[in-house]
Parts: structure tokens; C-alpha cells; sequence
């Protein structure tokens, strides 16, 4: 892995005033990021009509009375907007087996089981508020905020002591024994919290207690064109959440002595460490970002999908993974653009299978597997990676 | 054992216990009440799953309390072939419960030492392990169950004799599909290997579950029932009836059941054997030092000429091989195969047993078989029905006064096997890494990686002697 695929394009330092509006911080920080997510979003959404419209030519009536042309064109702006939301919850759990794969080189597994953590710690809080009774009387704002902010707290603390107790000791050991490790407290955690939530509440059933909440359950109706979509509120919370949160990581990893220190570790441990930079502190901050944007990816998917299981982990964790190994693994970009590509190619699948009953919606499932061996067979660099030989 | 300065109390114990007519004294006691107390346990007591959990493991481990022992060579093989030819089934006889563990021990063992050979002999981490399983169970489960299958309404039903053909069926299909999963993950490593076998597994019961459209193969998610079992003969039921009688112990009911069990029983003890013996040879072979090679450090091993291609779906092969014997026995014996059998819980556990016994070696791997599958399929089970009795009595524990009855009905043990694998996992990984019967080569391998100066230490080991 390199530095190249971390740090935005260098520019010289020269002293004419386009060079320093390149450098002033809202165009590094902001501008360029946002404009990087809008231009991944336009690719993946061109992706997904391409891929739409090419399955309208070449299969015009998937049944009787159906024109799948037509269809598409009334389901195509619902599909890229779910494809958009549930692309970022991907993205913000793919940054977290990215960052950590960055700086240890060794895949956390552990990582879905920390964004289940955080669906169930935003549902915790969540039904904590309502218990004390004055939900109605939180600004929308404030709750939300108030919910993902938790779960990134305790999932960001959980993944830093999962590090501290299971990783740590074995850093030097064979790559065999911390991946095995990982899937043991991938494990663990697992059963761990359904038994405290057998415990207090006797149900590892989890539902969101958005009941009251008026705006949270309305949706806003878009109108393209001449079709109109109901977006859900949820969807717009997590596509906001989810750029404010990327756009403070990109300025936290690149414009930050701390985020310069996690660059040099994941350059090369052992040098960065001669050099006066506590590598142990910079992998504990790197599991606590990771796992902070694993949790609120688990808080926002929980409020979108509205109940949440000790087993909700797995499969979102799994495409995550995907995403990331999609886009090249330890690279931050990467996982961007390969979590809105995966989402959108999804969230089509999702939309056009139904009208085939042979395939339906039946293997889905295995859509992200197959995406993922077909990627670690042909191009294990991914979409942005580059080829890296093991060292001897 | 000669410490002649300071003999403590400790030493002069073992000194004592490692004289081969002490040692054989204590194992036979041991022996004798283990069984005893096996025997002497009644169902009707109110404690009996917490007592059964006591008794049963040090009766299935005592094979290894045997080995352990400084006896001479054939007299523990004679041991051990008595305790399983002869006191097995007689225990079975009294409580078939116990029959029906043994069994299990005995697919777990054999898929245990079948994953063996790819994570612990060639080191490829293989998470879908399960799916090889799946191939022999569905193979023989498809051509006789009685659902409504493409072969069952087109009439292609195999009769049950045919039990014997399909279990070298099941070897072959399965080594064709690890072939075929092999093949293109030979470039892989370590964790990406890890996790494109996981999806493999996944992909299988998925597939499983979703074939019964257009062309219902699988029966789909409602599984297959009814599957065929091996022809049972009349004077082998006569047999385990008359043992009965001179025993003295009244079968209620029929007796058909329980001596299927024992068939089933000793089937799968022959089928274990074979792995094992399979399992020793391949170890001690050319193959065997390839795969170690291969293990320790690919680059050096190709440079050695090992071809690698051929030794890698070598490894698939003969692992998965195994997994479809076992796969067509066990869809034989619980006579219902569905998709749900085998998830990804199921490769972590069977994971979990090769983990717990050592990577690597044959004795520990069938030792973390048995460790894993009592405490998956009676520890916990047993814990959860004494919840149950306890409950149902409204037993009040002593000094805490705690409401047995107040226990949460979601937090029972039996439904937590995840918690205790991944416990295990990690618990292993972190103190033992080369698990509770180390294999000498991959203890080195493991400390010396410890000491991280892999280029310092030479490792010149003389050629290893077995297990």
C-alpha cells in the first residue's frame, strides 16, 4: 500500500494566487471531496442506467404485459436514490476495513459485528429517550445527532479495545492468527450482546421506536420529470450524515498532524516509529475512526430499516467488504467509489430482478459474493489499488 | 523424572505414576468408574443433565487418558479397541443418547481432520469447509429422499444398499467441487483466501436453498425428508436384542431404532478409521513435506520445486473428499438434509475443533472434535434443560436466593454457541496458538514467528516422527 493512493494530488508550492485558491482550506477540504462524491455518484448512477437500459434491450418483455423499458423509466430516480443511501452506509463501514487494512495490513474481521454494535447502541439510546417520555420534544436535529454521536462514541471505544486485547498481542504472530482471532470476536460479540439483550429486555429483536416521530415516517415526494418518488427522510439523513462525516475524515487523514501520523505508519510501521511517532497511539486512533464510522453507519442504517438484530452485522459487513476490496483495499477513495458502485449495482438488482421469476430476487444474496471473487481473481487491486507483490 | 536434590512431593507423584503397572492400575480404575458412574445415572433425577455433563466427557476422553499413559503400545491399542468395539455399544444399549453424541463426535471428528489438511497440513485458511459436506449429503439425500424432487418424480430412486456405492460417490463429487472451488482461488492468500471460501460456502447453500425452481433439485429450503438409510439385516437387530436381554435391560419400544443407531455407529467409526489412517499417511508422505513446504513459505517451497498447483487442489481434494464420506453418513443418519445445515456456523465450529486441538496434528485435531461437539451438543443442551427442570420446579439457588424461574427465557445456553466458539477462538489464539496437543513442527513455526527474527534462526528439524 502507498502514500500516493492517501494524500490528494501534491501541489507545488508556488506563489500565484490560483495555487494558493487551489490550497486555501474550503477547496482542499470541502470542494475537493464533495466534488469527488459527486462525481462518483454521477459514474455509479450512469452505471446503473446503463446497465438498466442494456437489460430493457436485450430482454423487452420479461413477462406478458410487461415492457421492462417502461418500467425503468418510472423506477429509475427511486433506484438511484436508494442506491445513493444505502451506497454510503457501505462506504462508511468499507472506510473502516480500509483504514485498519491501511495500517496493520490485515483484514478486520471483526468490523461488521462492530457496525451491528452501533445499530444496537443507536437503538439503546434511542429507546432510552422515549422511555423517559419527551421524544416529541427533541429537535429532529438533536436526536439524530444525539443517536449516531453515541453509537460512534461506544462502537469507535469498542473497536479500539478489541484492538488493544486481541490484536495487539498477536502483531507479530503468522497473518493465520489474528484473522482467526477476528472471526472468533466477530463471533462473540455476536452472542454477546443478543445475551445482554435477552437479559434487559428478554427480545433480541430491536425495533427503532419511531412510532411517534411524524417526520421521520412521512416521506418527501420528488418529482422528475413525470414520475415522483417518495424519498424517505432516513435516506436524506444518511446521505448527509455521511458527507459531513467523510468530509471531516478526508480533512482528519490529510490535513492533520495526526492524520499525517497514520499515513506514515501505514507507509511503514517500523520506520515511522524511528522517526518519533507512537505507532501504537496511531493504530488506536485508526481503530477508533474506523469503528466510530462503522457505528454511525450501523445507527443510520438501524433508523432506515427500522429493526435491527445481533445478526444484522453480517451481511452489510460483507458487501462493505466488498465495496472496500472493490474500490482497492487501503485505499480511502476506494472505498468511497467502490460502496456507491456496489450500492447502486444493488439497488438495480434490487429493482429489475423481480421481473424475472426464474432469477428473482433469489440470489441476491450472492450478488456481493460473486462480485467480490470475480474482483480477487481478475484484479485483487481493485478499481483505484495498485498491484502490490507479497514480500518475501 | 530423576531429580534427586529436591524431590518434591509433585515429582515424586509422577515418578511414581509413570511406572507402567501403576499407570496401567489407575487407568483401569479410572475406566471402571467412569463407566460406573455412566451406568448408575438415572433419568428420572432431577439433576441428571447436570451429572450426565460430569460423567460422559472424561468416558469419550478416555482414549486419550490411554494414549497418555506409559504403557505399552498394543496394550492401549487393545484398550482403546475395547472401549470402542465393546463398551461403547454397551453403554449405547443402556442410554442410546449417548450413542447418538458418539456419532456425532464421529462426523465431527472426520470433517475436523478433513479441514485438517488444508488449514492445518497446506495452511489455506478455508472458511466454507461446510460446503463439501453439503455435496455428500445433498448427493445421496437427492436419490432417495421421498420429496418431490425431479429424480423422485421421474422414478431415479437408488435402494439402500446402494448406501456403500454413494458414500465413494460423495468422495468423488466432493473432491471434483473442491477441484472446481480450488482452482481459481489457487492465487489467493491468507485472509482473501479466508474470505472468497467463505463465500463459496455461502454460495452453496444458497444454491441449495434456491434449486427447487425451475427444475426442483434441492426441494429448496424445506430440505429433503424421509432420505434413505443403509438395509439393515435381520439377524443384526436380533443381535443387539438379544445383548439386550442378557444384559438385562429392557428396550421400550421398537427395537429397530437403536440398532440402526449402532449400524450407523460402527459405519461411522470404520469411516473415521480410514480418514485417520489416510490422514497419517498422507502426513508422513512426499505430499505431506510438500504441503508443509508449501505452509512455512510458498516462495521458498516453489523455488525447492514443489509443484504448487498440483499440491494446493491436491490439499482442496483430499480434504473436501473426506467432507462428502462423511456428508453422505450423516444425510443417512438423520434422514433430513436441508440448507440450513450448513451455514457458516457450522465451518467455524468445525474450524473451532481443529483450533482447539492443535493445527497440524492428527491426535489433537480428533481431541478438539470431541472437546468442541460435547460442549456444542451436550454441555450446552444439558445446561439449558437443567434451566428447564429447574424452572419448571421453581428451584430457588441457595445463599443468592435467586429465582431460577426469574431467568431470562431468551438467555438460554443452548442457543449461545456462537459466544462459546468464538471465546474458544480467541482464548486459543491468544495463549495456545498451537492448540492443547501441539504438533512439534507447527509449535516452532508458531514461537518462532513470536520472536519475530524469522531470518535468524535456522530451523533444522530431523524428519519428524508422526504425531
Amino acid at each position: 500500500m502507498s502514500s500516493e493512493t492517501l494524500t490528494p494530488p501534491q501541489v507545488p508550492a508556488l506563489d500565484s494566487p490560483w495555487r494558493r485558491l487551489l490550497d486555501s482550506f474550503p477547496v482542499r477540504y470541502i470542494l475537493y471531496p464533495v466534488g469527488q462524491m459527486v462525481i462518483f455518484i454521477a459514474g455509479a448512477a450512469g452505471i446503473l442506467t446503463l446497465l438498466s437500459v442494456l437489460l430493457a434491450l436485450l430482454v423487452p418483455e420479461p413477462r406478458p404485459n410487461i415492457v421492462l423499458m417502461d418500467q425503468i423509466g418510472k423506477q429509475l430516480p427511486g433506484m438511484i436514490i436508494s442506491g445513493i443511501s444505502i451506497g454510503f452506509v457501505y462506504s462508511m463501514v468499507a472506510l473502516g476495513y480500509t483504514l485498519v487494512y491501511g495500517v496493520l495490513k490485515f483484514i478486520n474481521f471483526a468490523h461488521s459485528e462492530i457496525f451491528m454494535v452501533g445499530s444496537v447502541i443507536g437503538f439503546e439510546v434511542m429507546q432510552r429517550i422515549e422511555d423517559v417520555g419527551f421524544i416529541q420534544l427533541w429537535h429532529p436535529v438533536a436526536l439524530v445527532v444525539t443517536i449516531v454521536g453515541s453509537a460512534m462514541i461506544i462502537s469507535g471505544l469498542l473497536a479500539v479495545l478489541i484492538e488493544r486485547v486481541a490484536y495487539r498481542p498477536l502483531r507479530n504472530a503468522p497473518r493465520l492468527v489474528p484473522l482467526i482471532t477476528a472471526i472468533g470476536i466477530s463471533f462473540f460479540l455476536i452472542d454477546f450482546v443478543r445475551a445482554i439483550e435477552a437479559i434487559t429486555r428478554n427480545d433480541f429483536n430491536l425495533t427503532y421506536p419511531t412510532g411517534d416521530l411524524s417526520y421521520l415516517r412521512t416521506p418527501i415526494p420528488m418529482t422528475f420529470g413525470e414520475t415522483t418518488v417518495n424519498v424517505r427522510i432516513t435516506s436524506i439523513i444518511i446521505v448527509l450524515a455521511a458527507v459531513i462525516m467523510l468530509i471531516i475524515l478526508n480533512y482528519f487523514v490529510n490535513g492533520t498532524k495526526l492524520g499525517r501520523g497514520i499515513r506514515a505508519v501505514s507507509q511503514d510501521r517500523t520506520t515511522a516509529g524511528l522517526m518519533g511517532i507512537n505507532v501504537n497511539l496511531m493504530i488506536s486512533i485508526t481503530f477508533f475512526v474506523g469503528g466510530a464510522l462503522g457505528g454511525a453507519a450501523g445507527a443510520l442504517f438501524g433508523l432506515n430499516v427500522g429493526t435491527v438484530t445481533p445478526y444484522v452485522g453480517f451481511i452489510p459487513g460483507l458487501k462493505a467488504f466488498t465495496a472496500a476490496v472493490l474500490g482497492g483495499i487501503g485505499n480511502v477513495t476506494g472505498a468511497l467509489l467502490g460502496g456507491l458502485t456496489l450500492g447502486m449495482v444493488e439497488s438495480f438488482l434490487n429493482g429489475v430482478l423481480v421481473y424475472f421469476p426464474a432469477l428473482g430476487q433469489r440470489y441476491t444474496d450472492i450478488f456481493a459474493f460473486s462480485v467480490l471473487i470475480l474482483i480477487l481473481i481478475f484484479r485483487p487491486s481493485g478499481l483505484l489499488g495498485e498491484r502490490v507483490d507479497e514480500k518475501v | 523424572m530423576t531429580a534427586q536434590t529436591s524431590q518434591s512431593p509433585w515429582t515424586t507423584f509422577r515418578t511414581w505414576l509413570s511406572r507402567p503397572s501403576v499407570a496401567g492400575v489407575v487407568i483401569l480404575a479410572y475406566l471402571l468408574i467412569v463407566i460406573v458412574a455412566l451406568l448408575s445415572l438415572n433419568r428420572a433425577d432431577l439433576l441428571f443433565p447436570l451429572y450426565s455433563t460430569l460423567v460422559f466427557p472424561p468416558f469419550v476422553l478416555s482414549p486419550f487418558v490411554i494414549l497418555a499413559s506409559p504403557l505399552d503400545n498394543r496394550i492401549k491399542v487393545t484398550l482403546i479397541l475395547v472401549l470402542v468395539v465393546i463398551a461403547m455399544p454397551l453403554i449405547g444399549i443402556y442410554d442410546s443418547s449417548y450413542l447418538e453424541l458418539t456419532i456425532q463426535i464421529c462426523i465431527f471428528a472426520g470433517l475436523a481432520l478433513g479441514l485438517n489438511i488444508v488449514v492445518g497440513f497446506a495452511g489455506l485458511l478455508d472458511l466454507g469447509y461446510i460446503a463439501f459436506f453439503a455435496v455428500g449429503a445433498y448427493s445421496w439425500a437427492m436419490f432417495t429422499s421421498s420429496a418431490e424432487t425431479v429424480f423422485f418424480v421421474s422414478g431415479i430412486i437408488v435402494p439402500g444398499w446402494a448406501f456403500y456405492i454413494f458414500i465413494f460417490v460423495g468422495v468423488v463429487l466432493a473432491a471434483l467441487v473442491g477441484v472446481l472451488l480450488g482452482l481459481p482461488v489457487l492465487r489467493l492468500r491468507g485472509d482473501y483466501l479466508a474470505i472468497v471460501t467463505l463465500g463459496f460456502g455461502e454460495m452453496i447453500r444458497v444454491l441449495a436453498r434456491n434449486a427447487d425452481q425451475p427444475i426442483n433439485f434441492t426441494n429448496g429450503s424445506q430440505g429433503l425428508l424421509n432420505v434413505g438409510t443403509p438395509p439393515m439385516p435381520q439377524f443384526w437387530v436380533d443381535f443387539i436384542g438379544s445383548i439386550a436381554s442378557t444384559l438385562g435391560i429392557r428396550i421400550a419400544g421398537n427395537l429397530e431404532p437403536l440398532a440402526q443407531q449402532m449400524l450407523f455407529y460402527f459405519i461411522g467409526i470404520v469411516i473415521l478409521g480410514v480418514i485417520i489412517v489416510a490422514a497419517r499417511r498422507l502426513d508422513n508422505s512426499a505430499i505431506g513435506r510438500a504441503w508443509t513446504a508449501i505452509r512455512e513459505d510458498e516462495v521458498a517451497a516453489i523455488a525447492m520445486g514443489v509443484p504448487l498447483v498440483k499440491m494446493k487442489l491436491l490439499a482442496f481434494a483430499t480434504g473436501a473428499a473426506f467432507a462428502g464420506a462423511i456428508g453422505v453418513l450423516y444425510a443417512a443418519k438423520q434422514s433430513f438434509v436441508s440448507p440450513e445445515s450448513f451455514s457458516l456456523i457450522q465451518s467455524i465450529s468445525i474450524l473451532a475443533m481443529v483450533i482447539v486441538g492443535g493445527m497440524g496434528g492428527i491426535r489433537g485435531v480428533i481431541l478438539g472434535a470431541i472437546i468442541v461437539t460435547l460442549l456444542n451438543l451436550q454441555v450446552l443442551k444439558n445446561l439449558s434443560l437443567q434451566l428447564n427442570a429447574l424452572r419448571n420446579i421453581d428451584f430457588i439457588v441457595p445463599l443468592i436466593n435467586f429465582h431460577i424461574r426469574d431467568w431470562p427465557t431468551q438467555l438460554e445456553p443452548a442457543k449461545y454457541e456462537r459466544l462459546v466458539f468464538g471465546l474458544l477462538l480467541v482464548l486459543m489464539m491468544l495463549f495456545r496458538p498451537a492448540g492443547l496437543l501441539p504438533e512439534p513442527r507447527r509449535k516452532l513455526e508458531l514461537d518462532m514467528k513470536k520472536r519475530a527474527q524469522p531470518m535468524e534462526t535456522p530451523v533444522i528439524t530431523s524428519s519428524e516422527t508422526g504425531d
